[in-house]
């Protein structure tokens, strides 16, 4: 039996400037990178299939299984693009992994690199977080200067260069081909498949997009074995994870543990609810993946499990709300973010969530027609699965589950503003002078 | 009058000043700028970056700078224009010396992030996508800044500014003003929107090493764990 917290991509945050080589080193960092470079580039794939490592990001896929699918005999350049576009409501573990230990990204990278025969890597940063550039800057200069980065690393004939890359404001861009778009220098905007960036990827090359979190999990996985890994977690989703705890909880936090952790057990860690309130929704992996209820605290935290209450594990990103907030204002800010980010090259898009908005303006202000609920969901079967990305999938997807679990909120607003039903105060961490919205 | 004449709904080129082509990109700007296109398998790469620094230098994404990316990388001024008005963060208006985002993404906002931007906004007499008349602060809401464990979230020059209520917003905006010494919760001192748009664009201003490896709430899993002696099983064990 594993402990309920298994700090492991976490266990170095807390040290004295831990985001140095010298301190990452310190805690056996590059260790792995050694090892790995003595394998054979097949082995060390090998290694990470057999860990059962799944992708980090949101969707869940087998992160060897990824490197396999790049072809050997393509006479085209290989390339590792890491995917730090960390951008999804709720998400928020990317971010201080890289603030606090960027060197075990760089580390994941060079053995990434290594087993895919990629010479250049990219990292994609979301440009809106300047301290994490900074020190992923100073990572890569001082991997560089002690001979992990550059031409024959460690001695072992391999050459790799990595490239920090700040992107611009786009929460698109973390989809994965959209990313590509934006790394070649146009509007990041997602590309149709077949053919999948394994085959035809950034300039038209072999490429492979992980998330920070899934690169970051390799150097460990090659220190201490796939049994190792695969001791933790569950059948079908091994290891350990971040799970990042926000919203209305005593104490909000990062808490890495074995996949398959529940609501219950965190909440129970952080102290619960704050004082006075109860749950009332949450969200298992940011704002678009399905919401869930209290009657689901105690199913596993893991890709099985989320998904076998028809929602998604996602990023892990736990929302909590508690019994003060208006399902309906919720809902109406995160459409409002995927109108907002919508890139508007797929119409049910960006003409979808656009309605969306006005719909749900409409219930927040308590001037909803009958029929509207019933319009709402019309809208959204015009919409899911019906464009280039999952961008619209996850507008639908916050809509849908939040009529399915609170159908009486969004009927309330044929009369009553949410803002009555559910003084917006009182959500607030600080006292908030109560006034009447008025929406135009 | 044919009845037909054109007209748009959108305001005059998202007020953009058109007539303004002033610029302050030099001989020094073109070779960072050809430095950056260089550091790319293929150079256009390297527009995002390019227009990062077109920013530090001119303090918007100006006409001048358009043209000079266009230079660099061979490409008509159309295409660098189509990327510039794409992501949020390349402005067509100038910025303030510090820019302000407030983060009002559903988390937040109900969180108090609503109520922060009312007190910023009437605190700055702007409202957001607008800078001071003295240039000194502009204003955004800005959607999900991955910092929700700290919500609700400011950023300054886009640094983290955690935790937010509305008496550390006036105190960080009267200290701002003031020209005081303000730190990142979770990043450097805080120099100024061009300065951070530099970093952006891969010049690094040697900060790095400044403020905490992480916050508290980032450290609170492991800090629980090792109150309970819990850690990742060993290697050994698992064989």
């Amino acid at each position: 039996m594993t402990d309920t917290l298994t700090p492991v991509l976490s266990a170095n945050w807390g040290t004295e400037k831990s985001w140095t080589l010298e301190a990452y080193r310190k805690a056996g960092g590059y260790e792995a990178v050694a090892t790995a470079l003595k394998m054979t580039p097949s082995e060390v794939t090998d290694l990470v299939k057999d860990s059962g490592l799944r992708g980090r990001g949101g969707a869940g896929f087998p992160t060897g299984m990824k490197w396999s699918f790049v072809p050997k005999d393509n006479p085209n350049p290989k390339y590792l693009v890491v995917n730090a576009d960390e951008s999804e409501p709720g998400t928020c573990k990317d971010m201080p992994l890289l603030l606090a230990s960027p060197h075990t990204l760089v580390e994941g990278m060079i053995i990434a690199s290594y087993a895919i025969d990629c010479h250049t890597a990219f990292v994609y940063i979301r440009g809106e977080v300047l301290h994490v550039i900074r020190r992923m800057q100073q990572a890569v200069a001082e991997a560089y200067d002690k001979g992990y980065l550059g031409k024959d690393i460690l001695g072992s004939g391999y050459d790799l260069d990595i490239i920090v890359h700040a992107g611009a404001g786009a929460y698109i861009c973390g989809e994965e081909t959209a990313l590509l778009d934006s790394l070649e220098g146009r509007r990041g905007q997602p590309r149709l498949r077949p053919p999948f960036p394994a085959v035809a990827g950034l300039y038209a090359s072999p490429t492979v997009i992980n998330n920070v979190e899934s690169i970051s999990s390799v150097p460990s996985i090659v220190k201490n074995g796939s049994a190792w890994f695969g001791s933790m977690g569950t059948e079908k989703s091994k290891g350990m994870t971040l799970y990042s705890l926000s919203g209305h909880v005593k104490r909000p936090g990062q808490f890495e543990a074995p996949l398959g952790i529940t609501l219950r057990q965190l909440l129970e860690l952080s102290g619960g609810i704050r004082d006075g309130h109860e749950l009332k929704f949450w969200t298992p992996g940011g704002s678009s993946t399905p919401i869930l209820t209290a009657e689901h605290l105690d199913v596993p935290l893991d890709y099985e499990g989320m998904g076998g209450v028809g929602s998604m594990l996602g990023t892990k990103a736990l929302q909590v709300f508690d019994e003060t907030t208006s399902v309906v204002r919720t809902t109406l800010r995160w459409v409002e973010f995927y109108k907002h980010e919508s890139c508007g090259k797929c119409t049910p898009c960006r003409e979808g969530n656009w309605w969306l908005v006005q719909l749900l303006k409409s219930f927040e202000a308590g001037t909803a027609q009958d029929g509207d609920v019933e319009k709402l969901l019309d809208i959204c079967d015009n919409m899911g699965g019906k464009s280039f990305c999952a961008l619209a999938d996850g507008a639908v997807a916050c809509v849908t589950s939040a009529v399915r679990h609170f159908r009486s909120e969004f009927e309330a607003g044929r009369a009553t503003p949410a803002w009555e039903l559910f003084p917006y105060g009182r959500s607030a961490l600080f006292e908030v002078q109560e006034k009447v919205e008025v929406h135009a | 009058m044919s009845g037909h004449e054109f007209q748009s709904f959108f305001p005059d080129s998202g007020e953009v000043d058109m007539t303004d082509t002033s610029t302050s990109i030099d001989e020094t700007t073109m070779a960072e700028l050809r430095e950056l296109a260089g550091r790319y398998p293929q150079p256009r790469s390297a527009l995002l970056p390019m227009l990062h620094l077109v920013q530090s230098v001119d303090g918007r994404i100006s006409p001048a700078g358009i043209q000079a990316c266009a230079d660099v990388l061979g490409i008509t001024t159309a295409q660098v224009s189509g990327v510039a008005t794409f992501y949020t963060m390349y402005r067509r208006r100038p910025g303030g010396t510090h820019h302000v985002g407030v983060c009002t993404t559903a988390l937040c906002a109900v969180m108090g992030g609503d109520a922060l931007l009312d007190r910023v906004s009437e605190k700055l007499g702007i409202g957001p996508d607008e800078t001071t008349a003295d240039g000194r602060f502009s204003l955004e809401r800005v959607e999900c800044n991955a910092a929700c464990d700290f919500a609700p979230v400011m950023m300054v020059n886009w640094e983290f500014m955690d935790n937010m209520t509305p008496q550390k917003a006036d105190a960080l905006l009267d200290d701002l003003a003031a020209g005081k010494e303000v730190r990142s919760t979770r990043g450097a001192t805080i120099t100024s929107w061009r300065e951070a748009e530099r970093v952006l664009a891969g010049f690094p201003d040697g900060r790095a090493d400044e403020g905490p490896s992480a916050g508290e709430a980032s450290l609170l899993g492991k800090t629980i764990a090792d109150a309970n002696s819990w850690a990742a099983p060993k290697p050994e064990d698992a064989k």
